[in-house]
Protein backbone atom coordinates (compact mmCIF):
# COMPACT_ATOMS: atom_id res chain seq x y z
CA UNK A 1 0.00 0.00 0.00
CA UNK A 2 2.63 2.42 1.04
CA UNK A 3 4.48 4.05 -2.12
CA UNK A 4 8.30 4.77 -2.34
CA UNK A 5 8.90 8.15 -0.47
CA UNK A 6 12.54 8.46 -2.11
CA UNK A 7 11.56 10.00 -5.32
CA UNK A 8 8.49 12.41 -4.28
CA UNK A 9 9.00 15.92 -4.90
CA UNK A 10 6.27 18.81 -4.53
CA UNK A 11 6.07 22.14 -6.76
CA UNK A 12 7.84 25.55 -6.48
CA UNK A 13 6.14 28.00 -4.03
CA UNK A 14 5.78 31.21 -6.15
CA UNK A 15 8.32 34.26 -5.77
CA UNK A 16 7.64 36.96 -3.60
CA UNK A 17 5.32 39.73 -5.07
CA UNK A 18 4.55 37.87 -8.17
CA UNK A 19 1.10 36.51 -7.51
CA UNK A 20 -1.31 38.80 -5.75
CA UNK A 21 -2.55 38.83 -2.28
CA UNK A 22 -6.11 37.81 -1.73
CA UNK A 23 -6.84 40.99 -0.18
CA UNK A 24 -6.30 44.02 -2.46
CA UNK A 25 -8.23 46.73 -0.92
CA UNK A 26 -8.09 48.53 -4.74
CA UNK A 27 -10.10 45.59 -6.29
CA UNK A 28 -13.36 45.75 -3.86
CA UNK A 29 -14.60 42.89 -4.21
CA UNK A 30 -11.65 41.21 -3.00
CA UNK A 31 -12.16 43.56 0.57
CA UNK A 32 -15.00 40.99 1.76
CA UNK A 33 -13.75 37.67 0.01
CA UNK A 34 -10.41 37.72 1.06
CA UNK A 35 -9.60 35.11 4.03
CA UNK A 36 -8.68 37.40 7.45
CA UNK A 37 -6.89 34.36 8.33
CA UNK A 38 -3.16 33.22 7.00
CA UNK A 39 -3.46 30.48 4.88
CA UNK A 40 -1.60 27.03 6.07
CA UNK A 41 1.33 25.97 4.22
CA UNK A 42 0.93 22.33 2.80
CA UNK A 43 3.57 20.59 2.17
CA UNK A 44 2.82 18.84 -0.94
CA UNK A 45 1.12 15.47 -1.34
CA UNK A 46 0.52 12.90 -3.37
CA UNK A 47 -2.88 14.83 -4.32
CA UNK A 48 -1.30 17.95 -4.79
CA UNK A 49 1.03 16.23 -7.38
CA UNK A 50 -1.37 14.76 -9.44
CA UNK A 51 -4.20 16.34 -10.88
CA UNK A 52 -7.11 16.02 -13.78
CA UNK A 53 -6.40 15.72 -17.06
CA UNK A 54 -8.68 15.46 -20.51
CA UNK A 55 -8.69 12.91 -23.03
CA UNK A 56 -9.13 14.62 -27.03
CA UNK A 57 -12.33 12.77 -26.98
CA UNK A 58 -13.97 15.37 -25.01
CA UNK A 59 -12.55 18.41 -26.42
CA UNK A 60 -14.70 19.95 -29.75
CA UNK A 61 -12.11 20.56 -32.19
CA UNK A 62 -14.03 23.61 -33.54
CA UNK A 63 -13.65 25.31 -30.37
CA UNK A 64 -10.43 26.96 -30.55
CA UNK A 65 -11.81 29.55 -33.33
CA UNK A 66 -14.03 31.66 -31.75
CA UNK A 67 -15.08 33.20 -34.96
CA UNK A 68 -16.53 30.19 -36.44
CA UNK A 69 -19.49 29.24 -33.92
CA UNK A 70 -22.10 30.49 -35.33
CA UNK A 71 -23.45 31.08 -38.85
CA UNK A 72 -22.10 34.21 -39.32
CA UNK A 73 -18.72 36.25 -38.71
CA UNK A 74 -18.64 38.14 -35.65
CA UNK A 75 -17.79 42.14 -35.93
CA UNK A 76 -14.04 43.32 -34.76
CA UNK A 77 -10.67 42.94 -35.53
CA UNK A 78 -9.81 38.96 -36.21
CA UNK A 79 -6.63 38.15 -34.53
CA UNK A 80 -4.65 35.21 -33.83
CA UNK A 81 -3.29 33.95 -29.94
CA UNK A 82 -0.89 31.82 -29.79
CA UNK A 83 1.57 30.80 -27.18
CA UNK A 84 3.01 27.60 -25.59
CA UNK A 85 2.20 26.54 -21.83
CA UNK A 86 5.80 25.81 -19.52
CA UNK A 87 6.48 25.18 -16.59
CA UNK A 88 9.25 27.53 -14.69
CA UNK A 89 12.00 25.04 -15.96
CA UNK A 90 10.94 25.29 -19.96
CA UNK A 91 9.31 21.99 -19.76
CA UNK A 92 6.10 22.48 -21.69
CA UNK A 93 3.04 21.42 -20.22
CA UNK A 94 1.47 18.35 -22.79
CA UNK A 95 -1.85 17.48 -23.65
CA UNK A 96 -3.05 20.29 -21.05
CA UNK A 97 -6.84 21.45 -21.25
CA UNK A 98 -7.14 25.71 -21.84
CA UNK A 99 -10.38 27.33 -21.72
CA UNK A 100 -10.62 31.17 -22.55
CA UNK A 101 -13.58 33.36 -22.41
CA UNK A 102 -13.79 37.18 -23.13
CA UNK A 103 -15.74 40.15 -24.13
CA UNK A 104 -17.10 40.60 -27.70
CA UNK A 105 -15.76 44.00 -29.96
CA UNK A 106 -18.51 45.94 -28.22
CA UNK A 107 -16.92 45.06 -24.43
CA UNK A 108 -20.20 43.00 -24.06
CA UNK A 109 -19.86 39.66 -22.66
CA UNK A 110 -22.70 36.81 -23.53
CA UNK A 111 -24.23 36.92 -19.54
CA UNK A 112 -27.47 37.40 -17.95
CA UNK A 113 -25.52 39.23 -15.31
CA UNK A 114 -23.75 41.97 -17.87
CA UNK A 115 -25.48 44.91 -18.09
CA UNK A 116 -23.44 47.29 -19.99
CA UNK A 117 -25.52 48.74 -23.08
CA UNK A 118 -23.19 47.94 -25.63
CA UNK A 119 -24.37 45.59 -28.30
CA UNK A 120 -24.23 41.69 -27.88
CA UNK A 121 -23.12 40.08 -31.14
CA UNK A 122 -25.49 37.23 -32.87
CA UNK A 123 -22.08 35.36 -34.54
CA UNK A 124 -19.96 35.64 -30.70
CA UNK A 125 -20.35 33.21 -27.84
CA UNK A 126 -16.66 34.18 -26.09
CA UNK A 127 -15.76 30.99 -25.48
CA UNK A 128 -13.21 28.76 -26.52
CA UNK A 129 -11.40 25.81 -25.66
CA UNK A 130 -8.22 23.73 -26.89
CA UNK A 131 -5.38 21.36 -25.60
CA UNK A 132 -1.56 22.20 -26.05
CA UNK A 133 0.09 19.64 -28.28
CA UNK A 134 2.99 17.73 -27.40
CA UNK A 135 5.02 20.48 -27.17
CA UNK A 136 2.86 22.82 -24.94
CA UNK A 137 1.53 25.24 -28.09
CA UNK A 138 -1.46 26.13 -28.16
CA UNK A 139 -3.86 28.56 -30.84
CA UNK A 140 -7.05 30.30 -30.63
CA UNK A 141 -8.55 32.34 -33.72
CA UNK A 142 -10.58 35.60 -31.79
CA UNK A 143 -11.85 38.87 -32.24
CA UNK A 144 -9.46 41.11 -30.20
CA UNK A 145 -12.02 41.91 -27.37
CA UNK A 146 -13.13 45.77 -26.43
CA UNK A 147 -12.96 47.60 -22.94
CA UNK A 148 -15.70 48.04 -20.83
CA UNK A 149 -16.68 49.65 -17.60
CA UNK A 150 -17.25 48.70 -14.23
CA UNK A 151 -17.94 50.10 -10.84
CA UNK A 152 -15.38 48.90 -8.54
CA UNK A 153 -14.50 53.41 -8.51
CA UNK A 154 -15.64 56.23 -10.56
CA UNK A 155 -15.12 55.87 -14.25
CA UNK A 156 -13.50 52.65 -13.83
CA UNK A 157 -12.83 50.72 -17.22
CA UNK A 158 -11.11 46.87 -17.84
CA UNK A 159 -8.79 47.00 -20.44
CA UNK A 160 -9.33 44.40 -22.66
CA UNK A 161 -8.56 41.03 -21.38
CA UNK A 162 -8.87 37.41 -22.52
CA UNK A 163 -9.51 35.08 -19.22
CA UNK A 164 -7.23 31.69 -19.80
CA UNK A 165 -7.69 28.81 -17.80
CA UNK A 166 -5.16 26.14 -17.61
CA UNK A 167 -4.84 22.90 -15.70
CA UNK A 168 -0.80 21.85 -16.29
CA UNK A 169 0.31 18.60 -14.50
CA UNK A 170 -1.09 18.95 -11.19
CA UNK A 171 -3.68 20.26 -8.54
CA UNK A 172 -0.71 22.08 -7.80
CA UNK A 173 -0.40 24.04 -10.90
CA UNK A 174 -3.78 25.16 -11.42
CA UNK A 175 -4.23 28.52 -12.98
CA UNK A 176 -6.76 31.54 -14.38
CA UNK A 177 -5.23 33.98 -15.30
CA UNK A 178 -6.18 36.81 -18.05
CA UNK A 179 -4.53 38.08 -21.17
CA UNK A 180 -3.88 41.73 -21.92
CA UNK A 181 -2.62 43.72 -25.00
CA UNK A 182 0.04 45.79 -25.82
CA UNK A 183 0.24 49.39 -25.52
CA UNK A 184 -3.71 49.35 -23.96
CA UNK A 185 -3.85 52.83 -22.25
CA UNK A 186 -6.04 51.20 -19.16
CA UNK A 187 -3.47 49.12 -17.50
CA UNK A 188 -2.02 51.98 -15.45
CA UNK A 189 -5.53 52.27 -14.04
CA UNK A 190 -6.73 48.69 -13.47
CA UNK A 191 -6.53 46.96 -9.98
CA UNK A 192 -6.64 43.91 -11.26
CA UNK A 193 -3.80 44.10 -13.80
CA UNK A 194 -1.91 46.16 -11.00
CA UNK A 195 -2.30 43.28 -8.48
CA UNK A 196 1.59 42.51 -8.27
CA UNK A 197 4.14 44.21 -6.17
CA UNK A 198 6.69 42.94 -9.05
CA UNK A 199 6.64 45.06 -12.21
CA UNK A 200 7.76 42.51 -14.75
CA UNK A 201 5.53 40.40 -13.58
CA UNK A 202 2.48 42.41 -14.40
CA UNK A 203 4.23 43.17 -17.98
CA UNK A 204 4.36 39.36 -18.23
CA UNK A 205 0.42 39.55 -18.46
CA UNK A 206 0.83 41.55 -21.73
CA UNK A 207 0.51 39.66 -24.84
CA UNK A 208 3.48 40.54 -27.83
CA UNK A 209 2.17 41.62 -31.21
CA UNK A 210 3.64 38.51 -33.23
CA UNK A 211 4.43 39.48 -37.08
CA UNK A 212 5.16 35.73 -36.94
CA UNK A 213 1.68 34.62 -36.38
CA UNK A 214 -0.01 37.26 -38.56
CA UNK A 215 -1.79 36.14 -41.22
CA UNK A 216 -1.21 38.49 -44.51
CA UNK A 217 -4.91 40.11 -44.93
CA UNK A 218 -6.39 38.13 -42.65
CA UNK A 219 -5.88 38.38 -39.09
CA UNK A 220 -3.42 39.98 -36.51
CA UNK A 221 -0.94 37.53 -34.55
CA UNK A 222 -0.59 37.95 -30.73
CA UNK A 223 1.99 35.52 -28.60
CA UNK A 224 0.86 35.08 -25.02
CA UNK A 225 3.08 32.45 -23.52
CA UNK A 226 1.39 30.39 -19.88
CA UNK A 227 3.95 29.90 -17.41
CA UNK A 228 3.00 27.34 -14.45
CA UNK A 229 4.92 26.40 -11.53
CA UNK A 230 7.99 24.00 -11.47
CA UNK A 231 8.78 21.05 -10.01
CA UNK A 232 11.12 21.09 -6.74
CA UNK A 233 14.19 20.40 -6.84
CA UNK A 234 14.94 18.81 -3.52
CA UNK A 235 12.90 15.78 -2.53
CA UNK A 236 10.83 15.78 0.50
CA UNK A 237 12.87 14.85 3.64
CA UNK A 238 10.93 13.02 6.58
CA UNK B 1 16.15 28.25 -18.31
CA UNK B 2 14.28 29.78 -15.61
CA UNK B 3 10.88 31.73 -15.81
CA UNK B 4 8.55 32.81 -13.09
CA UNK B 5 5.16 30.81 -12.69
CA UNK B 6 2.45 33.66 -14.41
CA UNK B 7 0.64 36.07 -11.98
CA UNK B 8 -2.69 34.93 -11.10
CA UNK B 9 -6.08 36.63 -12.07
CA UNK B 10 -9.67 36.52 -11.08
CA UNK B 11 -12.00 34.61 -12.83
CA UNK B 12 -14.50 37.44 -12.41
CA UNK B 13 -18.10 37.37 -13.01
CA UNK B 14 -18.56 35.96 -16.72
CA UNK B 15 -16.46 32.73 -16.14
CA UNK B 16 -19.65 31.06 -17.01
CA UNK B 17 -18.78 31.75 -20.58
CA UNK B 18 -15.80 29.83 -20.19
CA UNK B 19 -15.86 26.96 -17.47
CA UNK B 20 -19.83 25.86 -18.08
CA UNK B 21 -18.72 23.47 -20.69
CA UNK B 22 -16.97 21.24 -17.94
CA UNK B 23 -19.44 21.37 -15.09
CA UNK B 24 -19.16 17.96 -14.06
CA UNK B 25 -21.14 17.59 -10.57
CA UNK B 26 -21.79 13.78 -10.96
CA UNK B 27 -18.13 11.90 -10.75
CA UNK B 28 -19.99 8.39 -10.70
CA UNK B 29 -20.75 6.55 -13.35
CA UNK B 30 -21.44 2.51 -14.30
CA UNK B 31 -18.57 0.37 -13.45
CA UNK B 32 -17.29 3.10 -11.27
CA UNK B 33 -17.04 1.24 -7.66
CA UNK B 34 -16.97 2.65 -3.97
CA UNK B 35 -19.49 4.22 -1.64
CA UNK B 36 -21.94 6.83 -3.46
CA UNK B 37 -22.21 10.29 -1.24
CA UNK B 38 -24.08 13.77 -2.46
CA UNK B 39 -21.80 16.29 -0.67
CA UNK B 40 -23.89 19.60 -0.70
CA UNK B 41 -23.20 23.25 0.74
CA UNK B 42 -23.10 26.98 0.58
CA UNK B 43 -20.69 29.66 -0.11
CA UNK B 44 -20.87 32.59 1.97
CA UNK B 45 -18.81 35.81 2.35
CA UNK B 46 -17.26 37.98 4.90
CA UNK B 47 -20.97 39.54 5.64
CA UNK B 48 -22.65 36.22 6.00
CA UNK B 49 -23.75 36.57 2.40
CA UNK B 50 -24.14 34.15 0.08
CA UNK B 51 -21.79 33.82 -3.21
CA UNK B 52 -23.79 33.48 -5.99
CA UNK B 53 -20.70 33.52 -8.32
CA UNK B 54 -17.96 31.25 -7.50
CA UNK B 55 -16.93 27.68 -8.74
CA UNK B 56 -15.49 24.81 -6.73
CA UNK B 57 -13.42 22.61 -8.21
CA UNK B 58 -12.52 19.09 -6.92
CA UNK B 59 -9.88 16.47 -7.50
CA UNK B 60 -10.06 13.02 -5.82
CA UNK B 61 -8.55 9.32 -5.31
CA UNK B 62 -10.70 6.16 -6.11
CA UNK B 63 -12.19 4.39 -3.53
CA UNK B 64 -8.80 2.16 -4.01
CA UNK B 65 -6.53 5.49 -3.23
CA UNK B 66 -5.38 5.48 -6.49
CA UNK B 67 -5.47 9.10 -8.19
CA UNK B 68 -6.18 8.97 -12.24
CA UNK B 69 -3.13 10.27 -13.31
CA UNK B 70 0.68 8.90 -14.47
CA UNK B 71 2.19 10.02 -11.28
CA UNK B 72 0.28 7.24 -8.98
CA UNK B 73 2.35 4.38 -9.36
CA UNK B 74 -0.24 2.38 -7.74
CA UNK B 75 -2.96 3.03 -10.75
CA UNK B 76 -1.14 0.73 -13.13
CA UNK B 77 -0.89 -1.75 -10.63
CA UNK B 78 -4.66 -1.26 -10.51
CA UNK B 79 -4.84 -2.40 -14.05
CA UNK B 80 -2.41 -4.32 -14.58
CA UNK B 81 -3.02 -6.25 -11.38
CA UNK B 82 -7.19 -6.62 -11.02
CA UNK B 83 -8.95 -9.58 -12.21
CA UNK B 84 -8.98 -9.66 -16.25
CA UNK B 85 -12.32 -9.49 -16.43
CA UNK B 86 -12.48 -5.95 -14.81
CA UNK B 87 -9.66 -4.87 -17.37
CA UNK B 88 -11.77 -5.75 -19.88
CA UNK B 89 -14.61 -4.19 -18.69
CA UNK B 90 -12.35 -1.06 -18.74
CA UNK B 91 -11.44 -1.04 -22.16
CA UNK B 92 -14.43 -2.22 -23.46
CA UNK B 93 -15.73 1.21 -22.56
CA UNK B 94 -13.18 3.12 -23.04
CA UNK B 95 -12.17 4.79 -19.75
CA UNK B 96 -15.95 5.85 -18.93
CA UNK B 97 -15.59 3.09 -16.55
CA UNK B 98 -12.16 4.75 -15.11
CA UNK B 99 -12.89 7.52 -11.95
CA UNK B 100 -11.55 10.61 -13.73
CA UNK B 101 -11.57 11.87 -10.39
CA UNK B 102 -12.52 15.51 -11.25
CA UNK B 103 -15.53 17.96 -10.37
CA UNK B 104 -16.16 21.36 -11.54
CA UNK B 105 -19.71 23.16 -9.84
CA UNK B 106 -20.54 26.71 -10.29
CA UNK B 107 -22.60 28.21 -7.46
CA UNK B 108 -26.64 29.31 -7.80
CA UNK B 109 -28.09 32.37 -6.57
CA UNK B 110 -28.32 31.30 -3.07
CA UNK B 111 -24.85 30.77 -3.04
CA UNK B 112 -25.84 26.32 -2.72
CA UNK B 113 -23.31 24.00 -4.48
CA UNK B 114 -23.87 19.70 -4.94
CA UNK B 115 -21.62 17.36 -6.30
CA UNK B 116 -22.31 13.65 -6.48
CA UNK B 117 -19.23 11.27 -5.87
CA UNK B 118 -17.90 8.57 -4.36
CA UNK B 119 -15.57 8.20 -1.30
CA UNK B 120 -12.42 8.18 -1.92
CA UNK B 121 -9.94 6.03 -0.34
CA UNK B 122 -6.46 7.10 1.30
CA UNK B 123 -3.58 8.13 -0.24
CA UNK B 124 -0.02 7.94 0.91
CA UNK B 125 1.54 11.43 2.54
CA UNK B 126 5.35 12.58 2.09
CA UNK B 127 6.07 11.05 5.60
CA UNK B 128 5.03 7.45 4.50
CA UNK B 129 1.63 7.86 6.26
CA UNK B 130 -1.53 7.36 5.47
CA UNK B 131 -3.55 10.48 4.45
CA UNK B 132 -7.77 10.16 5.58
CA UNK B 133 -9.60 10.12 2.69
CA UNK B 134 -9.96 13.59 1.39
CA UNK B 135 -11.07 15.93 -1.42
CA UNK B 136 -9.03 18.53 -2.55
CA UNK B 137 -10.58 22.16 -3.68
CA UNK B 138 -9.88 24.69 -5.50
CA UNK B 139 -12.25 27.70 -4.88
CA UNK B 140 -12.76 30.61 -7.62
CA UNK B 141 -15.31 33.70 -7.42
CA UNK B 142 -14.89 37.32 -8.15
CA UNK B 143 -12.52 38.97 -5.87
CA UNK B 144 -10.31 36.59 -5.50
CA UNK B 145 -7.43 37.16 -7.52
CA UNK B 146 -6.17 33.76 -6.96
CA UNK B 147 -8.00 30.68 -6.17
CA UNK B 148 -8.30 29.28 -2.40
CA UNK B 149 -7.37 25.74 -1.96
CA UNK B 150 -8.80 23.76 0.90
CA UNK B 151 -9.94 19.95 1.97
CA UNK B 152 -13.00 18.25 2.30
CA UNK B 153 -12.46 15.21 4.87
CA UNK B 154 -15.62 12.70 6.08
CA UNK B 155 -16.89 13.00 9.24
CA UNK B 156 -16.79 9.86 11.76
CA UNK B 157 -13.12 8.74 10.07
CA UNK B 158 -10.91 7.41 12.52
CA UNK B 159 -7.40 8.61 10.05
CA UNK B 160 -8.77 12.09 10.66
CA UNK B 161 -6.63 12.03 14.06
CA UNK B 162 -3.63 11.18 12.80
CA UNK B 163 -4.00 12.82 9.25
CA UNK B 164 -0.98 14.84 7.52
CA UNK B 165 -2.66 18.33 6.65
CA UNK B 166 -5.30 18.36 9.46
CA UNK B 167 -2.57 18.06 11.92
CA UNK B 168 -0.98 21.14 10.50
CA UNK B 169 -4.55 23.09 11.27
CA UNK B 170 -5.31 24.29 15.02
CA UNK B 171 -7.51 21.86 16.37
CA UNK B 172 -10.44 24.80 17.11
CA UNK B 173 -10.70 25.28 13.22
CA UNK B 174 -10.22 21.65 12.02
CA UNK B 175 -14.08 21.17 11.96
CA UNK B 176 -14.07 23.60 8.96
CA UNK B 177 -12.58 21.07 6.85
CA UNK B 178 -14.96 18.11 8.06
CA UNK B 179 -17.84 17.51 6.53
CA UNK B 180 -21.74 17.34 7.98
CA UNK B 181 -23.67 13.74 7.70
CA UNK B 182 -26.52 15.11 6.93
CA UNK B 183 -27.77 11.50 6.19
CA UNK B 184 -25.99 7.92 5.39
CA UNK B 185 -24.83 9.33 1.82
CA UNK B 186 -25.63 13.13 2.41
CA UNK B 187 -23.03 15.31 3.68
CA UNK B 188 -22.74 18.76 4.11
CA UNK B 189 -19.70 21.48 3.67
CA UNK B 190 -19.96 24.91 3.34
CA UNK B 191 -17.06 27.80 2.44
CA UNK B 192 -16.67 30.89 4.32
CA UNK B 193 -14.47 32.76 3.17
CA UNK B 194 -14.22 35.36 6.22
CA UNK B 195 -15.03 35.44 9.81
CA UNK B 196 -15.28 33.29 12.79
CA UNK B 197 -16.04 30.27 11.39
CA UNK B 198 -13.75 31.04 8.29
CA UNK B 199 -12.85 27.47 6.08
CA UNK B 200 -9.89 26.74 6.42
CA UNK B 201 -7.29 27.71 3.27
CA UNK B 202 -4.46 26.29 2.39
CA UNK B 203 -1.01 28.01 0.44
CA UNK B 204 -0.83 25.31 -2.00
Amino acid sequence: MMQSMGNFRGYRRADPGTQPNHLHPAYVSSVKRAPSKALINLPHTLSEVTGPSFDSSVIDVKASDLTRQQQGEPLGERIIVSGRVLDEDGRPAAHTLIEVWQANAAGRYRHNVDQHNAPLDPNFEGSGHTLTDERGNFKFITIRPGAYPWRNHYNAWRPAHIHFSVFGPAFATRLITQMYFPGDALLPFDPIFNCTADEKARDRLISAFDWESTLCEQALGYRFDIILSGRDSTHWEK
Amino acid sequence: MSFQATTSQTVGPYFQIGLARFYIDDLTGPGISGERVEIEGRFFDGDGQPVPDGVIEIWQADAQGKYAHQENSQELESIQNNDPQKKEFAQAHEGRGVFRGFGRVPTQADGSFRFKTIKPGRVPAPDGTLQAPHIAVSVFTRGLLRRLVTRIYFPDEPGNAEDFALKLVEEGRRHTLIAKKLSDSRLEWNVVLQGTDETVFFDC
